[in-house]
């Protein structure tokens, strides 16, 4: 607790032990009156203080004002006919606790949520004149030799030069798998060093590095505000006085009209006394805070989960998303050429690998690459000999004194092979051994093994188009999108052509459907900001993306659109239910009081009862189901 | 020409005060307050001194909200 909080702690202790007391003390009179009023100084001085500077500032409508003149008529009151003060002072003990208690939720929150995204890194260690040095990772510059040891984050981006060890990088991803890293691995800052010692080179700035950016991304997020924030508190700007009017209209209108139309007594206290309660009543607080502590807390949950949202803003607009555009490349595929099949090989698909693995030992290419990877094993080039590249159309090789050929149609037609054409999509590379044909090796993007379970996550929630954009050729997005259960493809497509295609499906849906587009941020960039909401994956390290899209997965796994999704819906549930649920109780509150059924007592619990279950209600926001059970 | 400030403020409906204040401040484009992270991001118009700005958007601040505080 802060100072300022314990000090009004012990002011409500001390006013309730005095309410207690006078209770039981036979008070007449002025007596009465003094120790009556005493306490109440002590619990609601300063909120007539601050009515009173709210005045003379000319902003009078304010909730120190409504309670400042509910419990100053209630007082007057009891004093001109019923002696009863308890009330007055009861009613701004509770009010108090209730700001209290705000204050105290909120700060808690604050700190709970800071403490998620606890990637700050305090120091980097750099080695002068051999002894290891703690200094400020603002002061390393770029290139500089950190060493990060067992326990420590890393502090700036960089390459390992030196050591291995496993990361724990949960803090940027929400992935609580280890990673390991050794020598020529990116590292980025944010993440904590497990166990082994590192030598890192590092690539940026302290201020460009991993970290920060993330960090000053989740700091300013709730700068920009959602639709039911600005409602809100537009609301409240209205809302007061209109209230302040009315009571001002019950306390006064029906005695006149008693009094002059219904030729009755005008019974004023009674009419000026509901008017007091109505003022209770009307405290706009629960509304005020419990929505931007609903948004600040949905925000932060997903943080923890590795799901950046730039603002409470895009949390509502994900709420409302009924399509999902996907790009293929790197979001559902893996964006890495792997060796899926080999077909009408007569010799062990082990050793035809192997063969082609040693014909392209000399290539860089990714075709070739992911030959090698396939093999798996140390390539000895000394078997290889009279190794001859044909540029753009295969290699010619002996390898154990065998003619090796591996290419594409191209290269067998040349050499006159009879090969067989594959009906598979991807890339066809036909092997012949000895001169005689060996079948051919099937090369494609995989794709990523939670992508189909996505798609599957995402249609239960609730989306009703899933498209996929592609840059491929139309019969690799057909195979791709039917094993997913995609519902629309779009092939061959440029990246201007994909701007156009989502325009052309933001154009033909419905208003109060949203669309979102999940890219990796390579390249569809202008897509990602054009569509409702722009979802870049995989994003760690990658600025590109941070920047243009509006919420940033962190690491690529697409079961997390899901959880953005169902974290998005579950926030805007929160906030709807407070708002409802106060509004809802006022109302009823309000027009109990005007009838004169509500007293005080009432009409504090509306006021304070109400706000304490909004913020609670509101910190069911931070809590964010795991993916395995957002299947379900 | 964006600034972020940290303030002080104790409820959500005083922060949304002072963000009408500071937005209504001659020379501020555009004025946020995030409540909960206790943070003001001014926009200011070009070619303006921006402490002054921030002393003229303090002081307002401390009209309608006697309770609050902005750190320049």
């Amino acid at each position: 607790m802060s100072k300022k909080q314990k000090s009004m702690l012990l002011r409500i202790i001390a006013a309730a032990a005095m309410l207690i007391g006078f209770h039981f003390m036979p008070l007449t009179g002025t007596t009465r009156f003094v120790a009556y009023f005493s306490a109440y100084l002590i619990i609601g001085g300063d909120i007539l203080i601050k009515a009173g500077k709210g005045i003379k500032n000319k902003q009078v409508f304010d909730e120190n004002f409504l309670m400042a003149v509910a419990t100053v008529g209630a007082i007057a009151l009891a004093l001109y006919k019923t002696g009863d003060y308890t009330e007055a002072v009861a009613v701004m003990l509770f009010y108090q606790i209730g700001e209290l208690f705000q204050s105290y939720a909120v700060g808690k929150s604050r700190k709970n949520i800071t403490a998620l995204m606890d990637i700050r890194p305090d120091y980097a260690n750099i080695k002068l004149n051999g002894t290891l040095t703690r200094v400020n990772p603002d002061e390393v510059e770029i290139g500089s030799i950190i060493t990060v040891q067992p326990g420590e984050k890393i502090p700036l981006d960089g390459i390992v030069v030196n050591g291995e060890s496993a990361l724990n990088t949960a803090a940027l991803t929400g992935e609580s798998r280890p990673r390991s890293v050794h020598g020529g691995d990116e590292v980025f800052s944010g993440c904590i060093n497990i166990n082994g010692l590192l030598e890192v080179r590092t690539t940026k700035e302290f201020g460009e590095s991993t970290a920060s950016k993330i960090l000053d991304l989740v700091e300013n997020a709730s700068s920009r505000k959602s639709k039911s924030e600005n409602f809100i508190s537009k609301f409240a700007r209205i809302y007061t006085p209109a209230v302040c009017f009315s009571a001002l209209a019950l306390a006064i209108l029906p005695p006149l009209a008693r009094l002059f139309v219904m030729d009755l007594p005008p019974d004023w206290e009674n009419w000026v006394y509901r008017a007091l309660t109505f003022l209770v009543i009307s405290c706009p607080c629960a509304l005020v805070i419990s929505i931007p502590l609903s948004f600040f807390a949905g925000i932060g949950g997903a943080g923890k989960a590795g799901i950046l949202i730039k603002g409470s803003n895009y949390l509502e607009t994900l709420s409302k998303t009924k399509i999902v555009v996907f790009d293929k490349t790197g979001t559902l595929t893996q964006g890495v050429f792997e060796v899926s099949d080999v077909h009408h090989n007569k010799m062990d698909k082990a050793k035809l690998i192997e063969y082609a693995a040693l014909a392209e030992s000399a290539s860089s290419h990714p075709i070739g690459k992911s030959i090698q990877r396939a093999y798996g094993k140390e390539i000895d080039r000394s078997r290889v000999s009279n190794l001859r590249e044909i540029s753009g159309n295969g290699v010619i090789a002996t390898v154990d004194g065998i003619d090796i050929v591996i290419g594409n149609d191209k290269l067998m037609k040349s050499l006159n092979l009879d090969y067989i054409p594959c009906r598979h999509t991807g890339t066809i590379i036909h092997t012949a051994v000895d001169g005689e044909y060996e079948g051919h090796i099937v090369i494609a993007d995989i794709i990523k093994p939670q992508a189909k379970q996505a798609i599957t996550a995402l249609k239960k929630a609730g989306v009703k188009k899933t498209v996929m954009l592609t840059g491929d050729t139309a019969g690799v997005g057909k195979q791709v999108a039917d094993f997913l259960g995609i519902d629309e493809v779009y092939s061959e497509l440029l990246p201007a052509d994909k701007v156009e295609k989502v325009e052309e499906l933001i154009k033909n849906k419905a208003e109060n459907e949203k669309l979102a587009f999940v890219g990796d941020g390579i390249n569809d960039a202008p897509v990602l900001s054009r569509a409702d909401i722009g979802i870049a994956m995989g994003a760690i390290g990658s600025d590109a993306a941070i920047e243009a899209a509006d919420i940033v997965l962190m690491d690529d796994d697409p079961m997390k659109i899901t959880t953005a999704l169902r974290l998005s819906r579950k926030c805007l549930r929160i906030v709807y239910e407070n708002i409802w649920f106060a509004l809802g109780v006022k109302g009823i509150c309000l027009i109990l009081g005007a009838l004169g059924i509500a007293n005080m007592w009432l009409a504090v619990f509306a006021d304070v009862g109400v706000m304490v279950i909004a913020v609670l209600n509101a910190m069911r926001a931070l809590f964010v189901q795991k993916q395995s059970d957002s299947i379900v | 020409m964006k600034k972020t400030y940290k303030i002080d403020v104790d409820c959500a409906n005083c922060a949304d005060k002072m963000e009408l204040a500071a937005q209504k401040t001659a020379g501020v484009k555009e004025a946020t307050v995030n409540f909960m992270a206790l943070k003001m991001t001014v926009d200011f118009e070009d070619d303006q001194n921006i402490d002054a700005v921030m002393r003229e958007v303090r002081k307002n601040c401390k009209k309608v909200e006697d309770d609050c505080e902005v750190y320049l």
